[in-house]
C-alpha cells in the first residue's frame, strides 16, 4: 500500500524529464503519439505522486485507485508514468510498441498498472462508471479515475455515460480532460466545436473544475477538492497545450501520431532541458 | 407435463431470477427494454442489482464491462439488433479485447419478432457475433433449454452472447435432457441425411423429420445450440453416418450456423450440403408464421433441401 505524496516542487521538475522519456520511447519505436502524450505529463504526475493510492508492487491490490485511459494511444505518456513510478523497468520502455512486448501501441493490461484495453475512443467512461458503481455498491473505498483526450468529446458515447454518472450519483468517480485544443487533423475546435465544455458538463450534473493542466498546483488542488464534492461525479477540465514544451510540436496536428526522428529528437532533449 | 409453446426469452427471464437468489454476484442492465427481455422478473425481486442505464446500448456494454472488474456477473440485455450492431465496438473492445466476464442475452432474434418489421429483426447476430475471438455464441430451441443454458453461461466464466425469441416455440426438450455448452444434442436418429439446426429451426427440423419419414427418408436432427464453439465432433459424426448436410436457421445465409458447420466440413471431410436460411435481404412486417413461410425457414423448405442433398450425394 502506498500513497506518494512528493513534494510538489519536486513533482513539477520531473516533467521535463518525463517529456524526454516519452520522445525517446518514440524514437526508438519509429511511431507513436507525441503531442497528447506531451500534454498530460502534469495530469499524470499529479495522479500517479500525489492523488492516486496504489502499490507499483502489487498492481492487482483491490483497495487501489484506479486510472482508467480512454485516450488509449497516449501509451508513451502511460508507460513512462508507470515505469517512473514502479510497475516496471524503465529499460523496458525500448520495446515499446515491438513484436512481442507487453508495451503495446495502444493500452494494454499486459502493462502492469493498466487497468482496460482501449485505443478505440468513447470507450472509457463507461467502464469507470462500471467500475465506479460496482466500487458503492461493494461499499469500497477507493476513487475511479478516467482520462479523456478533448476530441473525444466528439463521441456520442461519452454522453451517454456523462448521463449516467450523474443519474447514479457516483462521486467516487473522476474524469480528467486533457483539452491540448488539437486533434488528428486540426484545431478541434474548428473540426466540431465543443464549447462551452464547462456548461456542457455542468449541464450533465457534473460538477467542474477548470484548471492550468500544466500548472501542478492547480491540478494537486483539484483533486485534493474531490472528497468534499459529494452525490456527483467531478470532471477536471485541464486546459493544456498539445506537444508542450517542444517548440515545433506545440499546437501542431500532425504530431498528433507521429515518431520524432534523430534530429528531431535531439532539438526537442535540448529544448527540454 | 406437457408445456405450451412459449418464448425463449421467458425461460430466460424466470432462471435469472431463480440465479439470482442464490447468486448475488448477479447484474443485470438494460436498455430500457425489461420488458421485452424478461428481465423485469429481476427487477423486481432484485430491485438494487438491476440497472436501467437508459436508451444507451454502448453505456450498457461499458458498464458492464466495468461492473465485471468488481467480481459481477453482468447480463446486458436489450433486443438483438440493438445490441450486437449498435454496441458493436463497444463488444469488441469492452468485452471481448478486455475478455471480461460479461453475458450478453437479447430478445428478439429472427424473423419472427414479427409485426415491428426489418429494424428490429435481426438476421445477422450470430455472424458478427461467432467472429470476434473469446465470444461463445448460443441460440436455446425451447423454453426448458433457455433455462440451462441461462444456468450455464453464468457458471461458466467468460463472454458469451446468446439470442432469444420473442416468440413462443413448442417445449421439445425436457427437463432430463442434458445441456452442455458447444455439445450438440441429438433430437433424431436417421440415416440419409442430417438437418442441424439451432433455435426455431429444430422444431421445423423434426417436423420435416416426419414427413421425410412417411416417404421413406430417414433424417437425422441435431440441435445445434452453441454456435461457437461449435460442435465439430456432432458434425463429423452426423457426416460419417448420413453423408449429407442440410443447416437450418433463423439467420442471414451468410456467416451464420450454415456458414460455420460449412467451415467444418469444408475442412475435415466434404459432403454435399444445403443451407436453409434468409438469403440475403431484410425482414418485414407480418406475424412470425407468415414470416417463417415467405422467408423460406418452414419444414416444407427443410424437405426440399434435404431431397436436394440425398440426390447430390447418389449422383
Amino acid at each position: 500500500m502506498l500513497k506518494q505524496s512528493l513534494d510538489l516542487k519536486k513533482l513539477a521538475a520531473l516533467a521535463p524529464q518525463f517529456r524526454r522519456e516519452i520522445l525517446e520511447t518514440l524514437e526508438i519505436a519509429g511511431s507513436g503519439h507525441p503531442g497528447g502524450s506531451l500534454s498530460g505529463v502534469e495530469i499524470m504526475l499529479a495522479l500517479y505522486g500525489h492523488a492516486m493510492r496504489y502499490d507499483p508492487k502489487n498492481p492487482g491490490w483491490e483497495e487501489r485507485d484506479r486510472l482508467i485511459v480512454s485516450k488509449g494511444h497516449a501509451t508513451p505518456l502511460v508507460y513512462v508514468t508507470l515505469s517512473n513510478f514502479g510497475y516496471f523497468p524503465k529499460e523496458e520502455l525500448k520495446t515499446f510498441r515491438k513484436f512481442g512486448s507487453r508495451l503495446q501501441g495502444h493500452v494494454h493490461t499486459k502493462a502492469p498498472g493498466v487497468e482496460f484495453n482501449t485505443g478505440s475512443l468513447g470507450h472509457g467512461l463507461s467502464f469507470a462508471n462500471g467500475v465506479a458503481l460496482g466500487a458503492k455498491i461493494r461499499g469500497k473505498n477507493f476513487k475511479v479515475y478516467c482520462l479523456l483526450g478533448d476530441g473525444e468529446n466528439q463521441e456520442g458515447s461519452v454522453w451517454e455515460a456523462a448521463m449516467s454518472a450523474a443519474h447514479h450519483k457516483l462521486d467516487n468517480l473522476c474524469a480528467i480532460i486533457d483539452y491540448n485544443k488539437v486533434q488528428e487533423n486540426g484545431p478541434t475546435n474548428e473540426i466540431k466545436n465543443l464549447e462551452p465544455l464547462a456548461k456542457k458538463w455542468e449541464s450533465f450534473g457534473w460538477h467542474v473544475f477548470e484548471v492550468d493542466g500544466h500548472n501542478i498546483k492547480e491540478l494537486v488542488s483539484a483533486f485534493d477538492e474531490l472528497k468534499n464534492i459529494q452525490g456527483k461525479p467531478t470532471v477536471i477540465i485541464a486546459h493544456t497545450v498539445k506537444g508542450k514544451g517542444v517548440s515545433f510540436m506545440e499546437g501542431k496536428s500532425n504530431w498528433h501520431g507521429k515518431a520524432p526522428n534523430k534530429e528531431q529528437l535531439a532539438q526537442a532533449l535540448a529544448e527540454l532541458k | 407435463m406437457e408445456l405450451k409453446p412459449i418464448p425463449t426469452r421467458d425461460g430466460f427471464g424466470e432462471e435469472l431470477v431463480a440465479l439470482g437468489k442464490t447468486n448475488p454476484d448477479i447484474v443485470v442492465l438494460s436498455g430500457d427494454l425489461e420488458d421485452a427481455t424478461r428481465t423485469e422478473h429481476f427487477k423486481k425481486e432484485f430491485p438494487e442489482r438491476f440497472f436501467n442505464l437508459g436508451i444507451a446500448e454502448q453505456d450498457v456494454i461499458g458498464t458492464a464491462a466495468g461492473l465485471s472488474t468488481q467480481g459481477f456477473i453482468p447480463f446486458a440485455t436489450s433486443f438483438a439488433v440493438f445490441m450486437t450492431n449498435r454496441a458493436y465496438d463497444m463488444i469488441r473492445l469492452d468485452i471481448c479485447y478486455n475478455n471480461t466476464n460479461v453475458k450478453l442475452v437479447c430478445s428478439h432474434g429472427g424473423v419472427t419478432v414479427g409485426e415491428d418489421g426489418a429494424s428490429a429483426q435481426c438476421l445477422e447476430d450470430f455472424a458478427i457475433m461467432r467472429v470476434l475471438p473469446n465470444m461463445r455464441v448460443i441460440c436455446p430451441m425451447d423454453y426448458l433449454e433457455a433455462k440451462k443454458a441461462t444456468r450455464a453461461i453464468t457458471n461458466t466464466t467468460g463472454p458469451f452472447y446468446m439470442r432469444t425469441s420473442r416468440a413462443p416455440l413448442p417445449v421439445l426438450t425436457k427437463e432430463s435432457d442434458p445441456f452442455e455448452i458447444g455439445k450438440a444434442n441429438v433430437m433424431r436418429k436417421g440415416t440419409d441425411a442430417t438437418v442441424i439446426a439451432c433455435g426455431v429451426m429444430v422444431a421445423e427440423a423434426l417436423a420435416a423429420a416426419e414427413k421425410l419419414k412417411t416417404e421413406g427418408i430417414e433424417l437425422k436432427v441435431v440441435n445445434m445450440h452453441t454456435i461457437k464453439p461449435i460442435d465439430v465432433r456432432a458434425i463429423m459424426d452426423s457426416v460419417k453416418e448420413t453423408g449429407a448436410i442440410v443447416t437450418a436457421e433463423e439467420h442471414q445465409i451468410y456467416g451464420g450456423l450454415g456458414s460455420a458447420v460449412a467451415e467444418v466440413v469444408a475442412q475435415h471431410y466434404p459432403c454435399p450440403l444445403e443451407m436453409v436460411a434468409v438469403k440475403d435481404s431484410f425482414g418485414e412486417s407480418g406475424t412470425p408464421a407468415q414470416l417463417l413461410a415467405h422467408y423460406g425457414l418452414k419444414d416444407v423448405n427443410i424437405i426440399e433441401a434435404v431431397k436436394k442433398v440425398v440426390k447430390r450425394k447418389h449422383a
